[in-house]
């Protein structure tokens, strides 16, 4: 299994907005830790991260608006129930109750 | 201790609805994870005033997640039963992501991405196998590898553990090594059967010396140190745990985040009365 890009195309049935308080050094860190292209074409299939741009703007660092946004979609959004899809493999986990299950055999993927 | 859970069978099944219950009502327990949980992340070394990106590691019903909480730092958390992250979730309103899977089959985490790891007592399922199909060395092998791949450079990852032998700690030491670690077991109160503590630490770019361990030489003499070390920089305004000052942090904080608190009265934080 690809480990590094999981988490790219996302399906919901049902999911939550929390109301988290902004945090400039956090979501500074975290630029450079995410794939921003992807992160954003996987908030777009949920309905989320409209105001956002497809490209990381040059001036990311310095413009507040953006990393409010972006600091918003991070942290306050939570798919509750849904599927992630890795478009590599086209395999799919379900997110149930918020947790994606990632077992690796799929016998074990039923409701217990 | 008389019967070691890995032993009696796959985790998955051992933690059923029943004995995660169990697991985090049980205030020794609670007192003990969250001790360790303590201990692993000062053993981290993390950089101060600034929160980190934490995989909890075997998180269970996230109670070692609930102090890398009170220390303002984010966390992943990773466990094989479903159980135990719907404890997590319902009960314990963890505020980690929590992702069901067995760490056998690697981390599923972008590379450099993680601050630093711990895992309170969870290492040591990976050393039984479960089916002719399992091979503990390669699990571990594996599980070490793709956890080196999602550590930032210079991070370390921290593992509590109660080896069943000898045999048991150096394959897991020698698979870790394998993986690219350095470091090696840092045993706190060596002498002590109850104190005594194994941890495993491992480190990334380069070797560096290994943290002290605490001795029972003057055991009384050592928590004062640790408490001390603890209250460096951020943490000298942390509250002791149960008083008022700390629960009205605590519901501050959860009241920032939206959710429902009671009220803070007069009550908060009194011991209740018979």
């Amino acid at each position: 299994m690809g480990n590094s890009n999981l988490k790219e195309f996302v399906d919901f049935n049902h999911k939550k907005k929390k109301s988290v308080e902004f945090n400039d050094v956090f979501v500074k860190r975290m630029v450079p830790k995410i794939d921003y292209p992807v992160l954003v074409q996987a908030a777009k299939s949920v309905g989320e991260g409209n105001d956002l741009p497809t490209e990381l703007p040059p001036d990311w660092e310095n413009n507040e608006e953006f990393l409010k946004n972006l600091h918003e979609l991070l942290m306050s959004v939570e798919i509750i129930d849904g599927e992630l899809e890795c478009p590599e493999s086209g395999r799919k986990f379900m997110i149930r109750e918020g947790i994606p299950n990632m077992l690796a055999n799929e016998d074990e993927v039923e409701e217990s | 201790m008389s019967s070691r859970p890995e032993v009696v069978g796959p985790p998955e099944l051992f933690y059923d609805e029943t004995e995660s219950k169990k697991y985090t009502t049980n205030s020794h327990i609670v007192q003990i994870q969250s001790e360790m949980a303590e201990r692993a992340l000062e053993l981290l070394a993390l950089p101060e005033d600034q929160p980190s990106i934490l995989l909890d590691v075997g998180c269970g019903s996230g109670l070692s997640g609930e102090v890398l909480t009170e220390n303002e730092h984010h966390w992943i958390g990773i466990d094989i039963s479903r159980h135990m992250l719907k404890v997590a979730k319902e009960d314990n309103e963890s505020d980690g992501d929590l992702i069901l899977k067995d760490i056998g089959t690697g981390i599923p985490i972008r590379p450099g991405v993680i601050d630093g790891a711990i895992s309170i007592s969870a290492i040591q399922w990976l050393c039984h196998a479960n089916s002719n199909k399992e091979n503990p060395r390669k699990r571990l092998l594996f599980f070490f590898q793709s956890l080196y791949a999602c550590l930032a450079r210079g991070a370390r990852a921290v593992f509590q553990f109660y080896p069943q032998n000898a045999a048991q700690s150096e394959l897991i030491t020698e698979q870790a090594t394998k993986a690219g670690f350095n470091g090696g077991l840092v045993v706190d109160f060596p002498n002590s059967t109850k104190a005594k503590k194994i941890y495993l630490v491992l480190m990334t770019g380069g070797i560096q010396n290994l943290p002290k361990a605490l001795t029972d030489e003057n055991e009384s003499r050592s928590r004062v140190e640790v408490i001390d070390r603890r209250n460096h920089g951020n943490m000298s305004s942390r509250n002791l745990k149960g008083s008022r000052s700390y629960i009205e942090a605590k519901k501050e904080r959860l009241r920032r985040k939206g959710r429902d608190v009671k009220p803070t009265t007069k009550y908060t934080g009194r011991k209740r009365r018979h």
